[in-house]
C-alpha cells in the first residue's frame, strides 16, 4: 500500500457550549488513497461534516478544541499555520457544500467567484482566469457558459448552482474533493445528474473524493470504501462490497434497511431505526448505539466496543456481538433482501 | 431595461404619493387639529385682531378645505411667498434655502466621520470577538447611543471654550464660515459639531455593523470563501463586509436624509449654527408656525427623496433585488 | 464555526431542554447575565431616588417648593450664611450668578439655577417627569403598535396594506419634526385643546407623553407585525381555526402569547429612546412646560450658565446618560435571554 493522500489519525473535536462539553467527533481515523472515493455515512449530528470541516480547518468557533492529526501528503494540517493551510485549501483539497442556494455569495457574479479562487492560487491575468471559469462552467455542463459566467447565483436553479460550486471546487485541480451532502438539497432527478458529474470528473482528473451523506443509496453508487459514523465515532469501515454484502454492525443493518429503492415494489413500510441518537454531552459508558439496538446484551451497557478488524480482512467494526451471532441474526433479517440483489 | 424603467417609475410614483400624504398630514395638524383655531395658531404669539383677520384672508381660511390646502401648497412650492407673521412678513422659503448649505456642511462632515469610525469600530469588535475588547467597544458604542446630542454639545463647548480653551483648544472658534470663504475656518468651526453629531451614529452603526458581520460570518458563502483558500482579510473585506454594507448603506441613506431634513436641529441649536434646524428652533421660540410648517415639509421632502434613493441604491448594491 | 456548534447543540440537546418553560429559561439566562442585572439594578436605583425627590427636598434640603424661584434666599456654605444669587460671579464679574455646588447635602449640593432653585432637587423632580413620560409613552406605544400589528397580521389583505402604508408614512417623517409640529400647535392654545369631553392643557405631562408614544408606533409595529405573520402560519393556529375558535380568541390566546416576547424585548429599548426624545423636545422648549421640569428643561436652562455654573447642565445630562445606558444594556440582556439567536434589531 502506498502512503495515503489523506490520513486522519485519532481525530477528536469538542465544543464547549452553554450546557456543557459536546464531543462531536471522538477518535476518528480514516485514510484516503489517490483517486479513491471514500463515503462517510451517518445521521445528521453523527460528526461526519465536522470531521471533514476540521480537515479543511474550517471550524473557526473559538469554543472548539481539536485532538489528533490529519496528514495530507505527509504534513499535519492541524499543526499548520494559517497562511500555509490557505495554500492547500481550494488548491490541494477543495470542498463543496450541502446547500448550493446559500453557498455562493449572492452579490458577486459566478464567474468572478470562480476566478477569485483561481487568482488566489495561481499567477494568472483577470482575462485568463475568466476564460478558465468559462471553460470550467462548460465542463460541468452549464449550457451557454460564456454568457452565464456573468450571471448572479440567484439567476441559477439549485442544480445549476451546485454545478457552479463543483466548477469552483475543481478549478485548481485539487487532489481531494470533499463533497458534503452534495445532493441533499436537490430534487431527485437533479441528484442523479450531479452524482454522474462527480463520477465523470473523478475519472477525468483522477481526483480523490470524500463523499459525506446520510443516504446509503448514494454511496452504493459512488464509493470505493465506506465509513459509517454514529455519535461521533466510526462504527464500521470497509470496502463498498464488504459493507453492502457483509455488514457487521447492527447500525449499518439499520441503514441498509432504510434505503428506498425505485426499482422495486414499494415496501409497505420503510424500515427505520427506532429511537434517537444519544446526546453527545452524555454519551453512555458502553456502546453508544446500545439503546437503539435490538441485539444488545449485558456487555454493551458497560464495555465500549473498539473499532477492530474482527474478521481479519481489513473490514473494521465496533460491535461486541460474536461473529457467529451476527451471522445468525443476518441470515434471519438482512440477508433475504440482499440475496435477491445478487444477480 | 424595461423592468428597470418600471421599477423607477413605480418608485417615483410612490414617492409622489408619500409626499402628497405628508403635506396633507402636516396641513391637517396645523389647520384641523380639533379645538385649534388655525388663524390663531399661525399668527404667532398674542396676535392682534388685525393680524388674525389678515391671516384668515391671505390663507383663505373661510373657504373650503381643499382650497385652503391648495393655497398653502401654492405658497410653499410655486409662488414661494409664504410669510412669517411673527417676523415682520419675512419670506420663509428663501430663508430655508439660505440655511440649507449650512446644514448640509454640518451633516456631510459628520457623516464622513461616523461612517469611517463605525466601520473601524464594528469590524474591530467583530474580529476581536471573544476578547475583552469586543464588549469594551460595544459599551463605548452604547454610551454614544445613550448620550443626548445637545448635552454632549454643551460638554464639548465646556471643554473647548472654557476648561481647555487657553491651552490645547485655543484654535477652536465654533461657528460656521462658508467653505468658499475659508476652507480652514470652515473646518475649524465645524470639526467639533461634526464630532458631536457623529457620536450617536458611530455608536448606532458600529453596533448594527458588528451584529450584521457576526450574522454574515455564519453564512455558508463565507465558509465557501474560506474553503477557497482566501486570506482572512479578503474573506472579511470582500465577502463578509461587502454583504454587511447593504444594510449599513441603506441605513446611512435614511439617516443622512433625516439629518439634512431637520434632524440636525439639536446640534445646530447647541452650537448656534444657523442651519435649517436653527431656523426651526428660532421659529419655535416665536411660535412662528408658518415657518415650522414650511421647514417640516421641506424636511419631509428630503427624507422621502433619501428613501427613494436608498431603494434605488439598494437595487444597485444587492443584485438579488435588482429588477430584471 | 459557531453555526455548527449551535447545530450540534440544538440537535443534541433538545431532549434535555424540552419541557422547560421558555420564560423560566429566559429568566435563568437573564439572571446569569451580570451586566444586564447591574443595569437593572442601576435603573431601579435611579427610579427609587427620583421617587424620593420630595423626601430630599423637604426633609434634607428644607425647601418649601423646589420648583418656585428663590432669588432672595440664603444658604450655608463653608459654615457661613451666603446669598443664593451672588453679585458679579463668572468670568466677566457682572450681574448675578447663582451659587455653585457646595457639595454639602442639604445646602445646595449642586448649586442653584438661574432662578435660585436647588439644582439637586430639580434633577430629582425632573427625573420623575422624564421617567414618567418615558415609561408611560413606551407602554402606550407598545400597546397601540401591538394591537395594530395583530390586526394587520391576522386579517392581512387590504387591512394589512392600509395599516402598513400608514406606518410607512409616519416612519418616513423626521421624528423630531413631527413631534415639534404637534407640540407647537397645542402650545399656541393657552386655554387647552378640547378633544370631545377631554381638555388637554399644553402644560400637562400627557402632551409630550402622547406625542412621543405616537411617533414611535411604527418602530414597534414593524417587527411585531413580521412576527405575527410568521405565527399565523403555524400549525397550532390552524389547529385552533379547525376547532372553530373565534377571531378574538385566536388573536389573544394563540397569537399574542407568541409575539409578546418581541414586544418585551422592545420595551426597554423604546423607553430609552423615549427618554432621549423627551429630553430633546424639552431642550427645544416643546416638551415639558413650566412650571414642570424635566432633565431636558434643566439642561436647556443650564445652557446660559454653562460658562459659570456648568453643573446645572452636567448633572441632569449624566442622569440621562446613566438611565438610558442602563435601559439599553438591560434591553440587550433581555433580547439575548429571550432569543439568543435574535434576528431582531432596533434602530
Amino acid at each position: 500500500m502506498t502512503e495515503p493522500l489523506l490520513d486522519i489519525r485519532n481525530l477528536s473535536v469538542t465544543f464547549r457550549t452553554e450546557d456543557g462539553l459536546v464531543r462531536a467527533v471522538d477518535g476518528v481515523s480514516a485514510t484516503l488513497q489517490q483517486g479513491e472515493t471514500l463515503g462517510i455515512v451517518g445521521e445528521s449530528g453523527s460528526g461526519k461534516s465536522v470531521t471533514m470541516m476540521t480537515v479543511m480547518r474550517l471550524i473557526t468557533d473559538p469554543n472548539a478544541t481539536f485532538e489528533g492529526e490529519v496528514y495530507y501528503k505527509g504534513v499535519d494540517l492541524l499543526a499548520l499555520p494559517q497562511d500555509q493551510i490557505r495554500s492547500i485549501r481550494g488548491a490541494g483539497i477543495s470542498m463543496i457544500f450541502q446547500d448550493p442556494m446559500t453557498s455562493l455569495n449572492p452579490v458577486y457574479k459566478v464567474g468572478w467567484q470562480i476566478a477569485e479562487q483561481i487568482r488566489e492560487h495561481e499567477k494568472i491575468s483577470k482575462q485568463g482566469a475568466r476564460a478558465r471559469a468559462i471553460e470550467l462552467l462548460t465542463s460541468v455542463g452549464i449550457p451557454n457558459a460564456a454568457e452565464r459566467v456573468d450571471n448572479y447565483p440567484h439567476e441559477f436553479s439549485g442544480g445549476m448552482r451546485q454545478r457552479v460550486m463543483i466548477a469552483m471546487a475543481i478549478s485548481c485541480n485539487p487532489d481531494v474533493l470533499i463533497a458534503d451532502e452534495p445532493t441533499t438539497a436537490l430534487d431527485v432527478t437533479i441528484q442523479a445528474q450531479i452524482l454522474k458529474l462527480i463520477r465523470k470528473l473523478k475519472s477525468d482528473y483522477g481526483t480523490a473524493v470524500v463523499l459525506i451523506t446520510h443516504d446509503m443509496g448514494v454511496v452504493a453508487d459512488m464509493a470505493d470504501r465506506i465509513a459509517v459514523m454514529y455519535a461521533g465515532r466510526i462504527v464500521e469501515q470497509g470496502t463498498q462490497r464488504e459493507l453492502f454484502y457483509d455488514p457487521q454492525h447492527p447500525y449499518t443493518w439499520g441503514l441498509l434497511g432504510s434505503i428506498a429503492r425505485l426499482d422495486r415494489p414499494r415496501p409497505r413500510r420503510l424500515a427505520a431505526i427506532p429511537g434517537q441518537p444519544p446526546s453527545l454531552m452524555r454519551l453512555p459508558a458502553g456502546c453508544a448505539f446500545a439503546e437503539r439496538c435490538a441485539y444488545r446484551f449485558d456487555a454493551c451497557e458497560t464495555q465500549q466496543p473498539q473499532l477492530l478488524d474482527r474478521l481479519g480482512t481489513g473490514h473494521l467494526d465496533a460491535c461486541l456481538l460474536s461473529e457467529q451471532r451476527k451471522h445468525a441474526i443476518r441470515t434471519r433479517t438482512v440477508e433475504p433482501e440482499l440475496v435477491e440483489e445478487t444477480p | 431595461m424595461l423592468a428597470v424603467l418600471t421599477f423607477i417609475v413605480r418608485r417615483s410614483l410612490w414617492t409622489v404619493v408619500v409626499m402628497f400624504v405628508i403635506t396633507v398630514v402636516v396641513f391637517f395638524i396645523f389647520f384641523k387639529t380639533p379645538g385649534v383655531d388655525p388663524a390663531r395658531a399661525l399668527a404667532g404669539r398674542d396676535p392682534s385682531p388685525q393680524v388674525l383677520a389678515e391671516v384668515r384672508q391671505q390663507l383663505g381660511l373661510n373657504r373650503p378645505l381643499w382650497i385652503q390646502y391648495g393655497i398653502m401648497m401654492k405658497k410653499i412650492f410655486i409662488t414661494r411667498n409664504l410669510v412669517s407673521y411673527s417676523d415682520q412678513g419675512e419670506l420663509i422659503i428663501p430663508e430655508i434655502f439660505a440655511a440649507a448649505p449650512i446644514t448640509l456642511s454640518l451633516v456631510f462632515g459628520a457623516s464622513v466621520i461616523w461612517v469611517v469610525a463605525a466601520i473601524v469600530m464594528g469590524v474591530a469588535a467583530a474580529r476581536l470577538r471573544g476578547t475583552i475588547y469586543d464588549p469594551v467597544l460595544m459599551i463605548l458604542a452604547l454610551i454614544g447611543l445613550s448620550t443626548p446630542v445637545f448635552w454632549l454639545g454643551q460638554v464639548v463647548i465646556l471643554i473647548t471654550q472654557v476648561k481647555l480653551h487657553s491651552s490645547i483648544f485655543s484654535w477652536v472658534q465654533l461657528g460656521y464660515t462658508p467653505l468658499t470663504q475659508s476652507p480652514v475656518k470652515w473646518f475649524e468651526g465645524l470639526i467639533f459639531p461634526w464630532i458631536t453629531l457623529s457620536i450617536l451614529y458611530i455608536g448606532l452603526y458600529a453596533r448594527v455593523l458588528r451584529a450584521n458581520l457576526l450574522e454574515v460570518q455564519n453564512e455558508d458563502y463565507v465558509r465557501t470563501a474560506r474553503a477557497k483558500g482566501l486570506s482572512e482579510r479578503r474573506v472579511l473585506l470582500r465577502h463578509t463586509l461587502r454583504t454587511s454594507m447593504i444594510t449599513f448603506l441603506s441605513l446611512f441613506g435614511l439617516d443622512f436624509g433625516a439629518l439634512v431634513g431637520g434632524g440636525a436641529i439639536l446640534t445646530e441649536v447647541v452650537f448656534g449654527i444657523h442651519g435649517v434646524g436653527f431656523l426651526t428652533w428660532e421659529s419655535l421660540t416665536n411660535l412662528d408656525l408658518p415657518t415650522i410648517m414650511a421647514v417640516v415639509i421641506y424636511g419631509a421632502f428630503f427624507i422621502v427623496l433619501a428613501n427613494a434613493l436608498v431603494d434605488v441604491a439598494y437595487a444597485w448594491i444587492d443584485p438579488r433585488v435588482r429588477p430584471t | 464555526m459557531a453555526a455548527i456548534a449551535e447545530q450540534v447543540s440544538t440537535t443534541e440537546l433538545r431532549p434535555a431542554a424540552a419541557g422547560r418553560n421558555p420564560w423560566a429559561l429566559a429568566w435563568r439566562r437573564l439572571r446569569s447575565n451580570r451586566i444586564a442585572l447591574a443595569a437593572l439594578g442601576l435603573f431601579i436605583l435611579i427610579v427609587v431616588v427620583c421617587l424620593a425627590a420630595p423626601l430630599y427636598a423637604h426633609d434634607l434640603a428644607h425647601i418649601g417648593n423646589p420648583l418656585s424661584p428663590n432669588l432672595n434666599g440664603t444658604t450655608v456654605a463653608n459654615g457661613k450664611v451666603v446669598p443664593i444669587m451672588q453679585e458679579g460671579g463668572g468670568i466677566l464679574h457682572l450681574g448675578e450668578t447663582p451659587i455653585g455646588p457646595t457639595w454639602s447635602l442639604g445646602h445646595y449640593f449642586l448649586g442653584a439655577d438661574g432662578l435660585g432653585r436647588d439644582v439637586a432637587s430639580l434633577v430629582l423632580y425632573g427625573g420623575r417627569a422624564s421617567l414618567q413620560i418615558g415609561l408611560a409613552s413606551a407602554v402606550i406605544c407598545c400597546v397601540v403598535a401591538t394591537v395594530f400589528a395583530l390586526i394587520a397580521g391576522f386579517f392581512g389583505g387590504l387591512t394589512d396594506t392600509i395599516l402598513s402604508r400608514i406606518m410607512d408614512i409616519v416612519w418616513s417623517f423626521p421624528v423630531i419634526l413631527l413631534a415639534i409640529c404637534i407640540a407647537t400647535v397645542l402650545l399656541t392654545q393657552p386655554n387647552g385643546v378640547k378633544v370631545g369631553f377631554l381638555t388637554i392643557y399644553a402644560t400637562s405631562l400627557w402632551v409630550p407623553t402622547f406625542i412621543i408614544a405616537l411617533i414611535y408606533v411604527p418602530y414597534v409595529y414593524r417587527p411585531v407585525r413580521g412576527q405575527v405573520l410568521s405565527v399565523v402560519q403555524k400549525e397550532f393556529v390552524e389547529a385552533s381555526i379547525a376547532q372553530g375558535a373565534s377571531n378574538f380568541r385566536l388573536i389573544f390566546s394563540e397569537i399574542l402569547p407568541n409575539v409578546i416576547s418581541t414586544v418585551i424585548v422592545l420595551l426597554p429599548l423604546i423607553t430609552a429612546t423615549n427618554i432621549l426624545t423627551e429630553s430633546a423636545l424639552s431642550y427645544l422648549s416643546v416638551g415639558v412646560q413650566p412650571p414642570n421640569v424635566s432633565w431636558g428643561t434643566i439642561i436647556a436652562d443650564g445652557q446660559d450658565l454653562l460658562y459659570t455654573r456648568p453643573w446645572v447642565s452636567l448633572a441632569p445630562g449624566i442622569m440621562i446618560v446613566l438611565t438610558v445606558l442602563a435601559l439599553n444594556v438591560l434591553g440587550d440582556g433581555v433580547r439575548d435571554a429571550l432569543d439568543p439567536r435574535a434576528k431582531l434589531r432596533v434602530k
